[in-house]
């Protein structure tokens, strides 16, 4: 369908865009790469009265790496976050997420700002951004401010941005040369939205894993930490049996819910199946 | 409120005010009469839409016009007029890699932005590539096969131009 009639206004500035955000209070929505804000539209789940393009802001653009951290802005497009040599080296989760997110030309426009901002549940990058423990940079009228990626996704389409403030950037924790990482999904066919999706890096010293960090997506209204399943493998080494262990504690990390064509105890199965897949990859990385 | 839109289509500078929910697709079909770029679904699930948004594929239905402010678009007229894409519609033709046509110019983006980064893609990755475009007529399988053939002879004419310079460069 055509889209519904709005008003469309371009910000340079976050002040600017909080601004035009506030005299149209509840009813103003920001534009990054807008394939979720479009198409939403199209299929009338939202008609705002105004869009905010904020594509524009300096501020949300560039890859840079810092002291201790790769900032990524919130305008990187999908197809950057696969190509881009510092993602790939300090963020490879993110790097290998992307290719399952959508299709090519949905990745040339989509942002990594939107997707986190939009925070779909079966989305792949709020996974990645969990299992990375990467920091959320948020703007807006009371100041700048980093909400660690494990207080921002809330509930569903939920995240701690409060109206009006503008997601400016991740940043993501320089890894140590030893640290693992492994991502996978099971989706229906290429593209699709997963039926369930894991991200996952450990730390190994002499064999031993020292420290895991892992999420999951598409099993309920949020990216999930799966801390039982990380305590299962910590100060274990990396082996059938802790795999195991770990696979069988999922059980209290995840609640999927129960649809009646894909119940919760299939969704947790399909979890455990892929636990074991992204364990292994990382066994069998050099 | 219109908005006014400077963009540059098919090599020619346009200036023009849109209204903002006005679609890239509704701008090129309706108000330059460029109706190679099709519309399907509108909502970025079939790929009829596709064109070259400073150089690499977008759907024409979820970009708003006001969103090429400044950029460079290329629709199917274009890469035709320019000769391009002339082979891959060549192999399309000979392997009937079209029927109803109606997903072919989307079809040519993806095969083309592919090819440019992967000369020679495997029928995996070009299927790959194809993952967000829907034929409801041929099966793919033809499409493959055009696309994969028209990688082969690019990258066959790209060895014998390499080939050629490197004879003159020994004879000199
Ligand atoms: C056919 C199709 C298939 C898709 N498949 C997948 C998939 O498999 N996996 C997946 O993860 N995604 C998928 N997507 C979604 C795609 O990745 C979106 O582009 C992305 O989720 C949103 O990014 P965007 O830049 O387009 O955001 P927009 O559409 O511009 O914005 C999304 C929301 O976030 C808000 N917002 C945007 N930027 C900011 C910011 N910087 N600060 C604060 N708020 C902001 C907007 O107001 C809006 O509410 C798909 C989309 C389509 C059309
Ligand atoms: S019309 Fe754009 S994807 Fe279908
Ligand atoms: S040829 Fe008819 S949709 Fe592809």
């Amino acid at each position: 369908m055509k889209l519904p009639a709005f008003e469309y206004l371009r910000a340079r500035s976050p002040e600017e865009a909080w601004q035009l955000h506030s005299e149209v209070e509840g009813d103003a929505v920001y534009l990054s790469g807008g394939h979720s804000v479009v198409p939403s539209m199209a299929l009338r789940l939202q008609a705002p009265s105004r869009l905010i393009d904020i594509s524009g802001i300096a501020d949300l653009h560039g890859v840079v790496a810092q002291d201790n951290a790769l900032r990524i802005g919130a305008m990187t497009r999908h197809a950057e976050v696969m190509d881009n040599p510092l993602v790939a080296r300090h963020a490879p989760l993110l790097a290998l997420a992307a290719p399952h997110v959508a299709h090519p030309a949905i990745r040339n426009r989509g942002t990594l700002g939107g997707n986190l901002a939009l925070a779909d549940p079966a989305s792949e990058f709020p996974a990645a951004v969990l299992a990375l423990r990467a920091e959320i940079e948020i703007i807006g009228p009371e100041g700048s401010r980093h909400v660690p990626a494990d207080e921002f996704f809330l509930d569903l389409y939920e995240t701690a941005l409060a109206p009006g403030e503008i997601l400016t950037a991740v940043h993501v924790p320089l890894p140590p040369a030893s640290r693992v990482f492994a991502f996978d999904e099971i989706a229906r066919r290429r593209g699709d939205y997963a039926m369930v999706g894991a991200a996952a890096q450990a730390d190994l010293e002499k064999g031993m894993i020292v420290d895991a960090s892992i999420a999951f997506f598409s099993v309920g209204f949020t990216p999930v930490r799966a801390k039982a399943a990380q305590a299962a493998l910590i100060g274990a080494p990396l082996s059938r049996e802790s795999v195991a262990r770990a696979q069988a504690s999922l059980a209290e990390d995840l609640d999927p819910p129960d649809d009646p064509g894909f119940p919760a105890h299939r969704r947790l199965q399909l979890a455990r199946v892929l636990l074991g897949r992204v364990l292994n990859q990382m066994e069998t990385r050099p | 409120m219109k908005v006014l839109v400077n963009t540059k289509v098919n090599g020619t500078p346009v200036q023009e005010a849109v209204t903002p929910r006005s679609s890239l697709a509704d701008f090129l079909r309706d108000d330059l009469g460029l109706t190679g770029t099709h519309l399907g679904c509108e909502m970025g699930a079939c790929g009829a839409c596709l064109v070259l948004l400073d150089g690499a594929p977008v759907h024409a239905c979820l970009v708003l016009a006001v969103q090429a402010e400044g950029g460079t678009v290329e629709t199917v007229e274009g890469l035709t007029e320019t000769g391009a894409v002339a082979d891959l519609q060549e192999n399309f033709h000979d392997r009937n890699a079209l029927q109803c046509g109606y997903c072919t110019s989307g079809m040519l983006m993806s095969a083309q932005a592919l090819l440019a980064r992967n000369a020679a893609p495997s029928r995996d990755e070009i299927r790959d590539a194809l993952s967000g475009n829907y034929c409801r007529c041929t099966g793919y399988e033809a499409i493959v096969d055009a696309i994969a053939a028209t990688g082969r002879a690019r990258a066959a004419a790209t060895e014998s131009a390499q080939a050629a310079s490197a004879n003159t460069e020994a004879a000199e």
